[in-house]
């Protein structure tokens, strides 16, 4: 071998330095490593298996609507902020942002070495592009408004009245941004980690027009690139080699599957083909905590489960102490601890705990006790005109569902237990529901849910502005639309809170809703996924997770 | 023979017309749009989602646009997946749906008239009573309890077989939904050959069968089993017509990417155009089964031939 080491340092090809024998042997042993290389790179892909939940709509950023069409999309795409693993905002696809001081105008640096899925380079352009896609009508984006509502035109291009080309966003050179702003939004950069604010690769755009996002077609500029998607099964992604975190990308090959079903889902789970699960049926929920502990993950979600008053009609318009007595006849204990029992808080509030530059405010008869608060209810009940002899009856509606019944059935017997009131549980599928509910015609109390959109406290707020089209209450009150305005304008964030949290006093004082609790987490992790963080948002990148080789 | 399939064909014409403008009433009728969500939309983009999908004309205008299209072999955009079109949808799931269905059927076929003769064969016997009683169980017992129940058992505590479909092999995965699905029609097949090869063995023709000595199976094969087969036949109708709809629920609890559950999210989202085109796509099918049927009876059965 001397021989050959002295031939391959001089310069030697390696195949040349080798006898025709020897090349023999070499060539053998190369077929065989190469072989069993073959067999231990296919070992060593790492593939995570997660479900998903609903199917996404859609993969297009502008047009898909859900939060399982946004995870999917947090894997293939960035936008110029995002969160890391344990839900902190943080800069992804910009590096650097500077606002001015009235708040009104940010300017964004990329990253240079940001690259789109097929090499390209990520340029401002692609960020100006895709934002007048959004909020160009011809789009029909569901998210247009509430991601770039508060940039300087986009509502009346939204509407229609100017073309999109004004939006007040502007590519300065290829790397610089410039977006301005209509008034101070403390939590923009929040917004912009909506994946409907992310950029789009302009070419495959207009090449492929409405079929852009589809696999084969679809260039993203996040960690992993759109493999394959089997409609009503799965969709596979896999490692974007020109991402720019490329190097700490740990998993290759990640399959979202379709799981709309809880109870399936968590069966897959148990037979081992899934590694993390969308959520956990209720009814296997307390035998899974007994026999995989370690496996059952729980924490604070931005959600709250809530009753609505329909506040434009007869019995609940103008009848705050009925609202209050109902409400507080409610004992949120035993619905968290013995109707759902899946870890939920009491929700005494409106605004969930864990968000932001917030202390959550609650009902001033949260600190009663459960006698003093029976007692109140009861005089309430009887000074709004109602007793044994004379009792109120009322309908609680809600959307098909085993549990939203189990919860109607308890608030049911409450209501008897503590006031006497009469009520007929009604339950309507969930699109049914919503028709009712928006027509206000026969609804008089509904179970609805409110998911937070960004960690602020204004995404809970600002439905009960009497404007906003998600305020389904019908709730209108000139001093609450006055504190918001106020919070809205105002750039110091303290000063900021004590409008908002003002805001939140006066609604739980009028008692539009009746909030029952606030939402958890819960997800089965496997042991042998890592890097799994708890956060208010629930968003988990699969670029932040590993997978190690026993569980 | 060929005339009469062409009429019937064109008979079908105005039956299937008639069902596309029902089904379109039906789903228009329905509660809710295909947009309609907690998170209400501003009013702004309302109005664009309904100019783009055509919702803000008048019904009878939608109406037109859609038998336009329909005449064009085109049905249309999904609402709720808003990157396919329906016939890719539809086009997608058939093959899988298809593999389901059919299998399915053979197997309750194959099994369900090997129990049948067998218990027909010892009448009131052990085996008669287990098979009848197997049977009837396994009419009374729904899908949706059994299939559970077999994806406990055989995926998560036995590890033997996938619980879903992307969990395992292109054959694995089959067996059981395909048996989840096969085992109500096999305890029907089963009860039905039982009972008419019963009635067929008593016949006068058979005992004299019998009396010229011929063995039990000859008879069975040449003189029994096509008459013992008639009613077996027009339970195909309902037999398919019991897997489709089964497959609905079969597909939804294994996960399965076929017809039936984009049936079911269609009708739940409000997916207008999918819920349409699947309506039309079963309707077509079971006209066009049940005139197959209707055709093997003819060569079944001469007497219904000569008519």
């Amino acid at each position: 071998m001397d021989e050959l080491a002295r031939r391959m340092n001089h310069g030697i090809p390696f195949f040349k330095c080798l006898s025709r024998q020897r090349l023999g042997i070499f060539a053998c042993i190369a077929i065989l490593l190469s072989a069993c290389g073959g067999v231990e790179d296919a070992r060593r892909e790492s593939v995570l298996n997660r479900g998903l939940g609903a199917e996404p709509e859609s993969l297009d950023t502008h047009k898909a609507r859900t939060n399982q069409a946004g995870d999917v999309q947090r894997d293939l795409g960035e936008g110029l902020s995002g969160y890391t693993a344990d839900g902190q905002l943080e800069l992804a696809a910009a590096e650097r942002v500077e606002v001015s001081d009235d708040g009104l105008q940010y300017t964004f640096w990329l990253r240079p070495e940001s690259k789109w899925s097929n090499g390209d380079r990520v340029t401002a352009h692609d960020f100006v592009f895709s934002f007048r896609r959004l909020v160009n009508p011809a789009t029909a984006a569901f998210y247009a408004q509430q991601s770039l509502g508060d940039v300087v035109n986009a509502t009346e291009i939204v509407a229609g009245k100017r073309p999109a080309e004004d939006l007040a966003v502007e590519a300065i050179d290829d790397l610089q941004l410039k977006i301005t702003l209509n008034n101070a939004v403390p939590y923009f950069l929040a917004l912009l980690t909506h994946p409907s604010t992310f950029p789009m690769h302009r070419p495959s755009v207009e090449l492929y027009g409405d079929a852009h996002a589809r696999p084969g077609n679809l260039v993203s500029n996040g960690a992993y690139k759109l493999q394959a998607w089997e409609v009503g099964s799965y969709i596979e992604i896999v490692r974007n080699e020109h991402y720019r975190n490329n190097d700490k990308t740990a998993i290759d090959r990640v399959r979202h599957h379709i799981t709309p079903e809880d109870a399936t889902e968590l069966n897959r789970y148990r037979a081992g083909e899934l590694d993390i699960t969308f959520s956990v049926p209720s009814e296997a929920f307390q035998q899974m905590r007994k026999q995989r502990p370690h496996e059952l993950r729980v924490s604070p979600y931005l959600a709250v489960y809530y009753y609505g008053f329909n506040l434009t009609r007869p019995p609940f318009r103008d009848n705050p102490k009925l609202r209050q007595s109902l409400s507080m006849a409610i004992d949120r204990e035993i619905l968290t601890e013995k109707v759902t029992a899946r870890g939920e808080v009491p929700a005494y509030g409106w605004v969930p705990p864990g968000i932001n530059n917030y202390e959550p405010r609650q009902f001033l008869y949260a600190t009663l006790s459960k006698d003093e608060r029976h007692r109140k209810a009861r005089e309430l009940y009887r000074e709004a005109g109602f007793s044994e002899d004379k009792p109120f009856s009322v309908e609680i509606r809600y959307n098909t569902s085993q549990g939203h019944r189990r919860i109607a059935l308890a608030v049911q017997s409450m209501w008897q237990e503590v006031l006497g009131v009469e009520s007929t549980l009604i339950n309507e599928e969930s699109q049914v529901l919503l028709e009712n509910i928006r027509m206000q015609d026969v609804t008089e109390v509904f179970r609805l849910s409110w998911t937070g959109d960004y960690n602020d406290a204004h995404t809970f707020l600002s439905i009960m502005e009497s404007d906003n089209p998600s305020n389904l209450t019908g709730f209108h009150n000139d001093e609450y639309d006055g504190l918001m305005d106020k919070a809205a304008v105002q750039t110091d964030l303290r000063v900021r809170q004590v409008y908002l949290e003002e805001a939140e006093k006066l609604l739980l004082a009028q008692h539009p809703v009746i909030p029952l609790y606030f939402y958890v987490n819960k997800n089965m992790v496997r042991p042998r996924v890592r890097g799994w963080e708890d956060n208010v948002l629930n968003y988990h990148y699969s670029q932040h997770l590993s997978l190690s080789d026993t569980d | 023979m060929l005339r009469y399939a062409l009429l019937r064909i064109f008979g079908a014409i105005p039956t299937l017309l008639l069902v596309i403008a029902l089904a379109f009433l039906m789903v228009h009728a329905a509660p809710g749009g295909p947009f309609d969500a907690e998170r209400v939309l501003p009013p702004e983009i309302e109005e664009n989602i309904a100019r783009a999908y055509h919702l803000d004309e008048s019904l009878p205008q939608q109406f037109i646009r859609y038998l336009g299209g329909l005449v064009r072999g085109d049905f249309g955009p999904s609402y709720r997946y808003r990157d396919y079109s329906v016939s890719e949808l539809i086009g997608n799931a058939l093959p899988v749906s298809m593999q389901l269905g059919v299998l399915a059927m053979l197997l309750a076929i194959v099994a369900g008239v090997a129990a049948g003769l067998t218990a027909a064969l010892s009448k009131n016997s052990f085996i008669d009573r287990l098979v009848t009683g197997i049977a009837m169980t396994g009419i009374s017992v729904p899908v949706f309890v059994v299939a559970p129940v077999m994806v406990l058992v055989f995926a998560v505590y036995l590890q033997w077989l996938p619980a879903s479909w992307t969990g395992g092999t292109s054959i694995s995965r089959l067996i059981l939904p395909v048996v989840a699905l096969a085992l109500p029609q096999i305890a029907y097949i089963a009860r039905l050959t039982r009972a008419s090869m019963i009635g067929v063995l008593s016949s006068d023709y058979v005992r004299t069968a019998r009396s010229q000595g011929l063995r039990t199976i000859s008879i069975i094969r040449y003189h029994a089993l096509k008459p013992a087969m008639l009613p077996l036949l027009s339970y195909m109708g309902p037999a398919i017509a019991g897997i489709l709809t089964g497959s609905v629920v079969v597909e939804e609890i294994f996960g399965i990417p076929g017809i039936g559950q984009f049936f079911i999210r269609g009708a739940l989202n409000r997916d207008y155009t999918l819920v349409l085109g699947i309506v039309i796509f079963y309707a077509t099918l079971l006209i066009l089964l049940n005139l197959v049927v209707d055709l093997l009876y003819g060569i079944l059965d001469p007497r219904i031939r000569g008519r």
